[in-house]
């Protein structure tokens, strides 16, 4: 029974990080289409992930391992920026952050924020390729 | 001597690909002049249930059509085919989400411009339907009373790739004791503005206006979804 029950978690993990897996699939993919356009080894990547892109960092770097398992990105470091929520602010009449996701209103004066501008971003920004 | 390491700048969208292939659909569904709304909500929010009930009600004036996305099982299409539309059933095996290349692998036999609205019920998750794009022209959450409050504020990002968020099984609110306020109130914490309706399948709560408010959405201007 024991056994049973661990592989319960098992699988609830795996389906948990799955949307990681298949975004860190996609950044092996993409990643490998411009290694092969500029005919070069990527040692590194240089990617952005917003707050609002629905990814979770440590997910989708052990994913990324998975993905680069056996493939010419194997044992390439995925390095991730985090870069914050943006939004125009009516009030202030200018961009601003916000509190938080929780609380999604302009850190400075408040006021709800609902024009976005960034933080949605899940970018490949750039390859460090070996020369 | 070893080199300093060489930088080339990419900047693409990691998801590139399933964009690719959602403004294609979205395209698509414009020449068809098809309304797609699709659902996102945890499991047993209460989708099914909801989506049955609009399909059988839209039926007599509109052709409408639905596809269902689950991990396993065809238990929903059934469900779903008990209106009487057409209906089918994606089953995705081990993924939580549907991407935007199996929707239209799903379209490929039938015919759009044949309908006047297609609903696309995603695979119950409140975390990884976000970053996909399906070319929808309108993305409802689907939040139940028996839920609790706080959803919003657990899985904001869903909340932001929705249009419109739904608060369903009005019927069991006073049962569970639903806060409705503070669930509101969470809603706009996360998403300032965001229109909120009220449901139950089970008793038509909301139903009506619900139905007047997708045919005000699909005559009017379409205001797209895009998820970046």
């Amino acid at each position: 029974m024991a056994v049973s029950r661990i592989q319960h978690h098992g699988s609830d993990e795996l389906k948990n990080s799955m949307h990681e897996l298949s975004i860190a699939m996609s950044l092996v993919d993409l990643a490998r289409q411009e290694a092969e356009r500029v005919r070069g080894r990527v040692i590194a990547l240089h990617i952005k992930v917003g707050p609002l892109s629905g990814v979770f960092k440590d997910a989708l770097l052990s994913c990324y391992e998975m993905a680069s398992h056996d493939t010419s990105l194997q044992g390439s470091q995925l390095m991730i920026e985090d870069v914050p929520i943006v939004i125009y602010c009516p009030q202030c009449r200018a961009e601003r952050t916000v509190g938080s996701v929780q609380r999604f209103c302009c850190s400075v004066c408040s006021a709800p924020a609902s024009q976005i501008l960034r933080g949605k971003e899940l970018e490949l920004v750039s390859l460090e390729l070996e020369s | 001597m070893t080199q300093e390491p060489r930088l080339v700048e990419v900047r693409k969208n990691i998801l590139k690909q399933n964009d690719v292939v959602a403004r294609e659909l979205r395209s698509e569904f414009r020449r068809s002049n098809v309304f797609v709304v699709s659902l996102v909500s945890s499991p047993g929010s209460g989708k099914t249930a909801f989506l049955e009930k609009i399909l059988t009600l839209l039926r007599p004036r509109y052709r409408v059509a639905a596809l269902v996305g689950d991990l396993a099982t065809e238990n929903d299409a059934l469900r779903l085919a008990r209106s009487g539309a057409p209906v089918k059933q994606i089953t995705t095996g081990t993924l939580c989400h549907l991407e935007a290349a199996m929707v239209r692998n799903a379209l490929q036999t039938w015919d759009l411009a044949q309908l006047d609205f297609l609903f696309i019920e995603n695979v119950g998750n409140l975390v990884c339907p976000s970053s996909y794009d399906l070319g929808e022209n309108l993305r409802l959450v689907l939040t139940s009373v028996t839920e609790g409050e706080d959803k919003p504020l657990k899985y904001p990002t869903i909340f932001h790739s929705a249009d419109v968020a739904l608060l369903t099984k009005m019927d069991l609110s006073q049962a569970v004791e639903f806060d409705e306020p503070t669930a509101l109130a969470n809603i706009q914490a996360v998403r300032p503005g965001m229109q909120v309706l009220r449901v139950s399948a089970k008793t038509g709560l909301g139903m009506k206006e619900f139905i007047d408010f997708l045919g005000s959405r699909r005559a009017g201007p379409r205001e797209m979804h895009v998820s970046l």
